[in-house]
């Protein structure tokens, strides 16, 4: 068995932690030894502590937080909690996000950096001291740019997720990607599923399904049937699943969980709450 | 084990989560994947961003067969991992990159986990014990995977591996080169057969660790030549013995003969060696090579001595002869007749071989993989791929391999030899071609990346939404640059 890896990618200021399913890409403005070894410290023992738990995590019945034994597995729960009766989810939608921002707040608690963040696959925590700021590209997953997005400390955002199609994570929905930014990685993280699962046509010929457990045996979604591929859609279908979509964000923005969304489904974007986020104008004219 | 006997999951013990994986199913890493029923690692390979090339499964049937080793084909998408073209979160089609600079992105990574079937494997081993000719086959398995090529000071050194095992043989011989290969450098143990039955030397290889010769487990590797010796020690042995010989496959060193003995005015002492003299004191060939004292094929040291010369040597003429670890050693003296006699060895003397192996460093066998990228690798960087040859060869593009540094060798292409020791464990991979998967990261400033022809076309939309709060000339104007990297560098020590 291979134990948790740590190393310094080749520009030397960004921290590489790597364990089984795990790869955290890792910066910090500043104090950057002591936050690097923090992170490493924390990260020791993480994955353990979430396999050890994972019959509970992967249950989709409500469970109770204090059963969490580790901070990670707390995380999972409690954001997960608000959407029980949001349809089918499982603590297990936001253990990326989770994964992220407890590596951080080990980050915090031993190093003031000015600025930090712990990148989980496009799941990302990010600490800011006052004045301070982020610029973040957000790109499609075939590497084109969809534009960028400025995080400054005075607002409330310290988390932002990606899910959909092309991911690592299986989804129930045809977003090629749903970016979120809420107060907490953890809470993006849950968050971007459940959108993107909510950018759907259900019954459309164009989209081809598959149930979950015949792609990834161990998979929480059980039978359920996941997006494998999505034939080009016209401008009407494209515009109705977006729009299931971007309902489905604005509720989740309504109940104070996520501060921010934009939704990309084969050229065409929708946003919610744009202040953050810079398109470029070649985008917004496809769509 | 016939198919029929293969459970249909497998259980994954890479890591904790242990997955149980079906066949031709991936884990949740997307790393190790059941194929045919054995637990294979498939390590993602991308070139991350701003290349247009897609992303494909390699292990789909029939996909391997025709592929000739280069790791973007042209005409074709490029290869990586099975799955949904993940890899590493940084460079994966990650839909965010953090950039490091305050105003947009400054540096550019182009990370790929490139296929080398032109690689292979130099093997140093500290040892003067023989392990082969020059040339002989280094066999594992009963198959040729590479050969004995040079000794280097206190070293033999194999050349393990190449095109011509890995994809220029059998099948077998292929497979076998790859396995031997992918386990040295996650520096894992091979046992290995030097040359041909007659004199067929059995080795056991294993990064860091010192070598096993012949079932024996080498310690210490030697000071130096035997006339090396003679001259670091020639003091020391002065008045404690009247003639020392300093056994060693190479050179054999006498001290009355030698130069370090004519100046302390040792006299001659009659002795003589067998072998073939090079210059006064220093003789080549005493013996065979062999896993004996110092390198020859001989227990019994005094094998290499003629008759002394009666005119010249004397009853009770003290020799010490010791190997060049100072491992093997044992003191005479000269009886009526001339012959030497064991005999108890003075405690300065034996404090002299202590000293000799003292200085003999321990043995060690060092790995270091060397692998070629193509053109076609190169290509995934820029438009124009020695373009990038040359960055490399004017320091502004710097090539590691899974963050470590590599030695780039001089000339045409960029050929780079590293450590394995350097680099993070379990950093390799293989594909069936057969061939190796190693990480290779080319860094670089964005306006180098730029003149060496980099996709610019990809990367120009994220500058130009930046532009206004972002635009990396203001940041260098006010000269400050918090994310250099001259700022901070940890020690390949602490960065694991």
């Amino acid at each position: 068995m291979i134990g948790p890896q740590a190393a310094l990618l080749a520009d030397g200021t960004r921290l590489h932690l790597h364990h089984g399913p795990i790869d955290l890409i890792i910066g910090a403005d500043q104090d950057r030894i002591r936050a690097f070894e923090a992170a490493r410290e924390g990260f020791e023992t993480l994955l353990q502590g979430l396999v050890d738990q994972l019959p509970l995590l992967r249950s989709a019945r409500t469970v109770d937080a204090s059963l969490a034994e580790t901070e990670t597995a707390h995380r999972m729960i409690s954001v997960t909690a608000p959407y029980a009766s949001a349809g089918f989810v499982t603590p297990m939608a936001a253990v990326a996000g989770s994964v992220a921002e407890t590596v951080l707040a080990a980050m915090l608690a031993d190093s003031t950096p000015a600025r930090a963040y712990v990148n989980n696959g496009g799941d990302i925590a990010v600490h800011l001291e006052p004045g301070e700021s982020f610029t973040l590209g957000v790109a499609s997953h075939d590497n084109h740019p969809l534009g960028t997005l400025r995080l400054n400390a005075e607002t409330p955002i310290r988390g932002i997720a990606t899910s959909g199609r092309h991911g690592r994570s299986l989804s129930l929905g045809i977003a090629d990607s749903v970016t979120v930014l809420a107060g907490t990685a953890a809470q993006a993280d849950v968050a971007a599923t459940l959108i993107a699962n909510a950018v759907n046509l259900p019954g459309h010929p164009a989209v081809t399904r598959r149930a979950a457990e015949d792609i990834q045996p161990d998979s929480d979604l059980g039978r359920r049937p996941v997006v494998t591929a999505c034939a080009p859609l016209n401008a009407a279908d494209r515009a109705c699943a977006l729009d299931a979509g971007l309902a489905c964000a604005r509720a989740f923005a309504q109940r104070g969980l996520i501060h921010a969304a934009a939704l990309f489904l084969q050229g065409d974007a929708r946003l919610l709450n744009p202040a953050p986020f810079t398109l470029p104008e070649k985008s917004l004219v496809d769509a | 084990m016939n198919r029929a006997d293969r459970p249909e999951k497998i259980r994954c013990d890479a890591c904790p989560v242990m997955c149980y994986i079906a066949e031709g199913k991936i884990g949740a890493c997307d790393r190790y994947a059941n194929h045919d029923g054995d637990l294979v690692r498939l390590d993602a390979l991308t070139v991350i961003e701003n290349t247009t090339q897609k992303l494909v499964p390699f292990l789909k049937e029939g996909g391997v067969e025709d592929w000739d080793g280069d790791i973007v084909q042209g005409a074709r998408p490029f290869v990586t991992a099975v799955g949904a073209g993940t890899t590493y979160p940084d460079y994966k089609p990650a839909p965010f990159i953090v950039s490091q600079d305050v105003e947009g992105v400054d540096m550019v990574t182009v990370v790929t986990e490139g296929i080398f079937s032109y690689c292979g494997v130099k093997v140093k081993i500290d040892t003067d014990r023989h392990i082969g000719h020059e040339r002989d086959v280094v066999y594992v398995d009963g198959e040729p995977i590479g050969h004995v090529m040079t000794s280097e000071y206190g070293s033999k050194m194999l050349s393990l591996g190449g095109v011509e095992h890995l994809t220029g043989g059998s099948k077998k011989e292929g497979r076998v080169t790859c396995d031997a290969l992918l386990k040295l450098c996650n520096r894992q143990a091979v046992e290995m057969v030097v040359g041909d039955a007659e004199h067929a030397t059995t080795l056991v290889v294993e990064a860091g660790k010192a070598p096993i010769i012949n079932g024996e487990e080498e310690r210490l590797m030697r000071v130096g030549c035997g006339s090396a010796s003679i001259g670091m020690f020639a003091k020391q042995w002065l008045g404690h013995a009247d003639e020392v010989v300093v056994v060693d496959d190479h050179i054999t060193g006498v001290l009355s003969e030698h130069q370090a003995g004519k100046l302390l005015d040792i006299p001659p002492t009659g002795i003589k060696i067998k072998g073939r003299r090079s210059t006064p004191g220093r003789y080549f060939q005493v013996a065979a090579p062999g896993t004996g004292w110092g390198g020859t094929d001989i227990d019994d040291p005094l094998t290499i001595l003629g008759p002394f010369n009666p005119k010249i040597a004397w009853e009770g003429l003290r020799m010490l002869m010791v190997s060049t670890t100072g491992e093997q050693f044992a003191y005479y003296e000269l009886d009526a007749a001339l012959q030497p006699q064991m005999a108890q060895m003075p405690a300065a003397l034996k404090r002299s071989t202590d000293i000799i192996a003292e200085n003999c460093e321990p043995s060690v066998c060092s790995v270091l993989f060397m692998g070629g990228a193509g053109g076609s690798l190169r290509a995934g960087v820029t438009e124009n791929p020695v373009r990038l040859t040359r960055s490399v060869k004017e320091s502004l593009t710097h090539v590691s391999c899974g963050g470590a540094e590599a030695y780039g060798w001089p000339g045409g292409g960029v050929t780079v030899m590293l450590d394995v020791m350097d680099m993070p464990t379990e950093s390799f991979g293989y594909v069936p071609t057969p061939a190796l998967v190693a990480p290779i990261e080319f860094s670089m400033r964005l306006r180098d990346y730029e003149l060496l022809g980099g996709y610019m076309e990809e990367v120009q939309p994220v500058d130009q939404v930046g532009l206004d709060a972002a635009r990396r000339v203001s940041g260098e104007a006010m000269g400050h640059d918090p994310m250099a990297r001259a700022n901070y560098r940890w020690d390949k020590g602490k960065s694991e």
